[in-house]
């Protein structure tokens, strides 16, 4: 049976001047319908060119992508825009909301691009805002809320195109913790429900919610595997399980 | 995402940026403005050129032919000769001209100034005269050289106190009696200045009065509009057979003089209009600054629609639609503008300017064009922007 999604020796060098940079140096990675990953790194470690490659929002210069069995590595622009519009939902650390579009037109964007009818739009986005708990602020602005009614509207609209992988990208970065944990337990209930998702962090303790751990050093993963088996992750997991029993 | 959609949202982000949107438009409103007016303006000179110009009549034929020694065109020789092209010819009559002092015989020292003519019964067809009382100079009347006058309406109220009372009175020029045959319809307010002051006797008549024996001026009228060249030349040859000289005779169309009155206006009114054109330019450039100011400034807007998958053509088409519609819109309020100072110019000018609806449809269709052109350009940057670089701007 073929993984969700597969990457086989991807290479992502950029050239400055003379010097060549290997931001990805040769990553092979699998990942499986229903997991929920936590690729963690520290700044410049590669994450986050990993997951622009995951998310198509970017290219591999060399290696297969392949997902959910098709190789996409050479995917024109348009192609890669249909496969993250139908395959794809985004969680930004700064949410990405367009300010001037209200909530309900902002969750809808997904579907709007994929030719979906716009009164099947309406009712999706409703249903996905209804999943976040924010069905009553669909006709505000995006400024009206709070940073973390935000990123639920966010969630949301990652939700509404109904993607086969969730990629959030520091989720919580711009919340204060104790949103930052509310958001990360819809994380997981979604995991619950059999969401795939692909959580990207530098922060131990974030990653320490996820149930398998990818960790990415100088473009290279260095550990993957369950949190129990990462050091620093473990860490964490046991102060954040301290924490909560309190 | 239909056109519609893209509509929409071409409409709310131009009401979420006013004042810009003015601003952008303003070239297209001057430029569209200023087309409209200048054609409505000429076209408005134009039609009253060419009307002013054919109550003049424009088949008439003015045929002048200056007397030289033993060399004669008699009356009857170019009745002949229209006689025998009656495809090209409706008429000749005789039109002498000769000023003079116009009374009744008990009016005393009261007289008026007149430019009495003396012409056939073929001048009445020819000029479209109208006569309100009695009958025009006949065929007969030339015949016999009678006595006999139509006069104006100017003549006919000074004199008589209404156009009725005048019939069959006699009146006087220079001091030779006429009995007064037929009076003219009042065609201005019947002043001595208007062209109701008028007189007509039998050329005949005239030519006897003046004591000349050869007539110098007629008027030739063409069959139509349609032969009104083809008759003029047939003329002149015929003249210069008759005449042998071309210096002895020139014969004057209206219809060429308002064709070549015409053309330059024409060509006046292409070189206005492509003037004004030039400020349509100036406002196409415009937009496209300004659309690509857009561009740069909604680059993360741009990458957040294409991380969630509006490929190359919906941003395309959001921002072809944005500038297309700015620039409608200031076509739409310069075609509004340029109506109402058109209708302004025309009551401004005394004469009817209407603004053609070809000119208002090709006004709107450039507007759209220079929208979708210019806006080609920033919305193909915008297109082309990679994902992860516009979501990274801030």
């Amino acid at each position: 049976m073929s993984h969700l999604v597969e990457l086989t020796d991807i290479y992502k060098i950029y050239k400055m001047g003379d010097t060549e940079v290997h931001a990805l140096d040769g990553i092979s990675l699998t990942i499986d319908k229903g997991e929920f990953v936590a690729i963690v790194g520290s700044s410049g470690s590669g994450k986050s060119t990993c997951m622009n490659i995951i998310g198509c929002l970017d290219v591999p210069t060399k290696g297969s992508y392949k997902l959910n069995g098709k190789e996409i590595s050479n995917y024109t622009p348009d192609e890669l825009a249909d496969v993250r519009n139908k395959m794809l939902g985004f969680i930004f650390q700064q949410y990405n909301l367009i300010p001037k579009l209200t909530v309900l037109e902002n969750v809808q964007l997904p579907l709007l691009y994929g030719g979906v009818p716009e009164k099947e739009q309406r009712e999706r986005a409703m249903v996905a805002l209804g999943r976040v708990g924010l069905g009553d602020k669909a006709k505000n602005l995006p400024t009206q809320l709070s940073g973390g009614q935000q990123q639920r509207v966010s969630i949301a609209r990652a939700l509404a195109g109904d993607p086969s992988v969730i990629l959030a990208d520091e989720p919580t970065g711009a919340l204060d913790s104790k949103t930052g944990k509310d958001v990360m337990k819809f994380l997981q209930t979604l995991h619950r429900e059999g969401n795939t998702i692909i959580l990207i962090t530098h922060d131990n303790s974030i990653a320490a919610r996820a149930s398998r751990v990818v960790r990415v050093t100088d473009g290279r993963i260095v550990y993957d595997g369950p949190v129990s088996g990462d050091k620093l992750v473990a860490e964490q997991s046991a102060a954040g399980r301290d924490e909560e029993d309190e | 995402m239909g056109l519609g959609k893209s509509f929409q949202m071409a409409i709310s982000s131009i009401i979420n940026n006013k004042v810009r949107s003015l601003l952008t438009m303003l070239g297209i409103i001057i430029g569209i403005a200023a087309v409209i007016i200048l054609i409505s303006v000429m076209n408005g000179l134009t039609s009253e050129v060419s009307k002013v110009f054919s109550e003049f009549g424009t088949t008439s034929l003015n045929t002048n032919i200056r007397s030289r020694p033993n060399v004669e065109v008699t009356p009857e020789e170019l009745y002949e000769f229209a006689d025998e092209h009656p495809d090209l010819y409706s008429g000749v009559t005789p039109n002498i001209s000769l000023s003079g002092e116009f009374k009744t015989p008990d009016a005393g020292d009261d007289t008026v100034s007149v430019s009495a003519k003396g012409v056939s019964e073929d001048y009445y067809d020819i000029q479209k005269l109208e006569l309100c009382f009695g009958r025009f100079i006949t065929y007969q009347d030339c015949e016999n050289k009678s006595n006999v006058a139509v006069i104006g309406s100017f003549q006919a109220l000074y004199y008589f106190g209404s156009c009725e009372a005048a019939l069959d009175q006699t009146v006087r020029l220079n001091g030779k009696p006429y009995k007064v045959i037929g009076v003219l319809e009042e065609e201005e307010d019947s002043t001595e200045s208007s062209s109701d002051n008028a007189m007509y006797i039998p050329y005949t008549t005239m030519m006897k009065a003046t004591s000349t024996g050869t007539v110098s001026s007629y008027i030739v009228n063409a069959k139509s509009d349609e032969v009104v060249y083809d008759a003029k030349s047939a003329l002149e040859a015929y003249l210069l057979e008759a005449v042998g000289d071309d210096d002895y005779y020139t014969v004057t169309s209206f219809q060429s003089i308002i064709d070549s009155m015409l053309e330059m206006m024409d060509k006046m009114e292409m070189v206005l209009v492509a003037i004004a054109a030039i400020s349509l330019l100036v406002g196409g450039i415009g937009i496209m600054n300004i659309m690509l100011v857009s561009v740069s400034e909604r680059t993360r807007e741009i990458g957040i629609r294409k991380s969630l998958g509006a490929k190359h053509k919906h941003i395309m088409m959001q921002f072809v639609m944005e500038s297309g519609v700015v620039s409608c819109i200031g076509g739409i309020i310069g075609i509004i503008i340029g109506v109402i100072f058109s209708l302004l110019a025309g009551s401004a000018l005394q004469m009817s300017v209407s603004p053609s609806v070809g000119a208002i449809a090709l006004a709107f269709g450039v507007s759209v064009g220079i929208g979708v052109v210019f806006g080609f350009l920033p919305a193909r940057k915008a297109a082309k922007l990679n994902p992860i670089d516009a979501l990274r701007n801030d």
